[in-house]
């Protein structure tokens, strides 16, 4: 790196205050929010109070802690089928020439173009005819099969990327196609993997559309779509409070999740250095 | 330890492109076979398809007598080196060099043990936990060879696995791959484009062109006795000098003088009719006049400019220029040109450039005109037509040093070339045309 004068520094100082400034507001806003009481919501300012009484409400709220699992539990399957599908779709299709093959591609493109909205609909009268609806398969499915598409075109990307080489090496050192695919193909798009995985899991995670219309009780219904159905402490009092607080505590798994793969993927990265 | 067998083994590929052509080929047990030939001839599909990694589309391959067409390369029991080494970026150098055990399920003291030696004979000890990122290009190139010894397989291929390697290192490691060759007597099949390795790594080899097979023959055998043009011009650096020539009775007329043919090859290219032919001379068959001494009815001496001189210390390389009015043209001469880069064969009638080897003793100076001598015994004549080589004998000697070789080329590997045979058997179909070979040297 060279080095870089102080007038370069002080412009880069800035240009990173202002970004974060501006992607953060938001959030600590709602963060503040969290910590004030009823009566402070009001106020305008950003430290006015500090009590914990939204939170506790929101941990005892039956209803939100439902929620919280089922989102959990919603989108971390959904992450695994649709990585561990998407995986194998994405090695056939970056190492196999068959007919077919654009077909594929191109369709899986067409499934991602799809708004949800305009299925949902009729996704709704399809998961009550057949029981899905109101239950954890009845959003896993929809979810999967719209990031797969996306997990599909990343994986192949970094799968193609993997010199072909490494893979007839393993078969001729007496490696099947799959124990070559999963004990060195996998292992060096591990990057790739978690690039996807992350994509998918904030994407089930935020869902907010198909959550909200697929389901109907605590069975199924995801932390995006309990958030609607919040009411305060009381009939009598707005639950912005409450709301809030709801927000943070389901943005911190996000974070949590991309801090730990972000780590995984800058380490992936860096250790590949594959030619030789 | 096993033979490898090819048997009219072809490769077609989609596209109609057919990659090897009905190719014959024995490797006998333990033995170096090196596969040489210009970019794109087919040397490495060849190699590809004995691993398995290639469906074979025609024939028949063996290895150890089975018949291995359809089985998964995992199934062979062979180990190869890949050009670019492909080794596992994830993987400790252990790891790497033990994966194959580990798949075969030894148990962890044994992988150890094996791994342990392997490291010892590459000098790889105190780099067995580190990743191959962290390793120099020589190292990395030890490790994929330890990859491959340490499954102890039926044979090694070995593609290009010293090309990536800087000049110093390649000529230390093709020392090495050759040592390790003789300890380990384990059958061997290397790819390279370097005749310089072919001619120093291998028992025999096998030189491929267009995806046919052209010679197969100890180095000193491909050297000396070459059956075709493209043979003749592919191995030895530098390359042999072409010229135009024609036959009069006994006398070769030359760009440079008339040669007398000696008296070995004069029965075999009586019949050429005064037409073309293309001579093909060693840079060592020429000396200077004055250094020949006894030897000097062997051949003829004329007059040249010398153009360039480059002086190695323990040889000269003296450059002068012929010209003539006849044209030689082949298109083996042009693939070769093409491959070397272009230019340095005499080709369509121009100056033809000549460069002899000459004793470090020889005064010959650079910008003067000098005697120089050819060795008339070395003289090789071709036919332009096929590239076939009109000096050599087809019933000749087997291979130097490797007198019980199968020496075959199955008597058509181009459907023409003279093919070269076990020593006393005879070919049947394997004279081009040339009935009156049979006077041995």
């Amino acid at each position: 790196m060279e080095q870089h004068t102080n007038k370069e520094r002080l412009l880069w100082t800035i240009g990173i205050l202002v970004v974060l400034l501006y992607a953060l507001i938001p959030v600590m806003w709602i963060a503040s929010l969290s910590f004030k009481t009823p009566a402070e919501v009001g106020d305008g300012k950003f430290f006015s109070g500090f009590s914990t009484d939204n939170y506790e409400v929101i941990f005892n709220d039956d209803t939100f802690l439902a929620a919280l699992i089922n989102s959990i539990g919603i989108a971390s399957i959904a992450t695994l089928i649709s990585i561990v599908l998407a995986a194998m779709a994405a090695y056939a299709l970056s190492r196999l020439d068959f007919a077919g093959k654009a077909v594929i591609l191109s369709g899986a493109l067409a499934v991602a173009m799809f708004p949800p909205i305009s299925i949902v609909g009729s996704l709704f009268d399809m998961w009550r005819a057949i029981g899905l609806y109101d239950t954890w398969p009845g959003l896993i499915i929809p979810y999967m099969t719209f990031t797969l598409p996306l997990a599909i075109y990343t994986l192949s990307a970094f799968f193609r990327e993997i010199p072909w080489e490494l893979e007839q090496a393993a078969q001729v050192d007496g490696a099947t196609p799959f124990q070559a695919f999963r004990k060195v193909i996998v292992p060096l798009a591990a990057p790739g993997v978690f690039t996807a995985a992350i994509l998918v899991f904030i994407f089930a995670w935020n869902d907010f559309i198909f959550a909200n219309t697929l389901t109907s009780t605590d069975a199924a219904r995801t932390v995006p779509a309990a958030l609607a159905f919040f009411t305060g402490a009381s009939q009598f009092e707005q639950p912005i409070g409450a709301i809030s607080a709801a927000a943070v505590v389901v943005t911190v798994p996000i974070i949590i999740m991309v801090l730990i793969f972000q780590r995984r993927i800058v380490a992936g990265l860096t250790a590949g250095a594959v030619k030789g | 330890m096993a033979d490898i067998t090819l048997d009219n083994v072809s490769k077609r590929f989609a596209d109609g492109y057919e990659a090897v052509k009905d190719m014959n080929l024995e490797i006998k047990d333990g033995e170096f076979m090196i596969l040489v030939g210009p970019s794109g001839c087919g040397k490495s599909t060849a190699l590809r398809m004995i691993a398995g990694l290639e469906d074979i589309t025609d024939g028949e391959l063996r290895i150890g007598g089975d018949v291995v067409n359809d089985k998964a390369p995992k199934d062979r029991d062979i180990a190869m080196v890949f050009q670019n080494y492909a080794l596992y970026p994830h993987m400790s150098v252990r790891d790497n060099m033990g994966f194959a055990l580990k798949l075969r399920g030894a148990d962890k003291a044994e992988i150890d043990d094996k791994v342990g030696n392997a490291a010892k004979v590459l000098d790889l000890e105190q780099h067995l936990d580190r990743k191959p990122s962290q390793l120099s290009g020589g190292q990395r190139q030890r490790v994929a060879m330890g990859r491959a010894i340490v499954r102890d397989p039926s044979a090694f291929l070995m593609d290009e696995p010293l090309s990536n390697l800087d000049a110093k290192l390649r000529v230390a490691m093709r020392t090495e791959v050759s040592r390790l060759q003789q300890r380990l007597g384990t059958t061997t099949i290397y790819v390279t484009h370097d005749q310089t390795e072919a001619m120093t790594l291998g028992d025999r080899v096998a030189v491929m062109r267009s995806g046919e097979l052209q010679q197969v023959g100890s180095p000193m055998e491909l050297y000396n006795h070459p059956v075709n043009l493209f043979v003749a011009g592919f191995i030895g650096s530098p390359a042999m000098n072409f010229m135009p020539a024609t036959v009069e009775g006994d006398t070769v007329k030359l760009p440079f003088g008339d040669v007398k043919l000696a008296e070995e090859l004069r029965g075999r290219v009586k019949d050429t009719g005064g037409r073309q032919l293309i001579a093909g001379i060693r840079p060592e068959s020429f000396e200077d006049a004055g250094l020949v001494g006894d030897a000097k009815d062997k051949g003829t001496s004329f007059r040249a400019k010398i153009e360039v001189l480059e002086s190695m210390g323990s040889e000269l390389y003296a450059h002068f220029s012929v010209t003539s009015d006849a044209q030689i043209e082949s298109q083996e001469l042009r693939e070769l040109a093409e491959d070397a880069g272009g230019g340095e064969i005499p080709m369509e009638g121009e100056e033809g450039r000549i460069v002899a080897r000459l004793e470090p003793a020889s005064n010959v100076t650079e910008g003067e005109e000098a005697d120089l001598w050819v060795d008339a015994t070395r003289l090789q004549l071709f036919d332009p037509e096929d590239g076939r080589n009109l000096t050599v004998d087809a019933s000749g000697p087997p291979a130097v040093g490797e007198g019980s070789a199968s020496e075959r080329t199955e008597g058509d590997v181009q459907g023409r070339d003279p093919a070269v045979t076990e020593e006393g058997a005879s070919a049947p179909g394997a004279t081009g045309g040339d009935p009156q070979q049979r006077s041995a040297e």
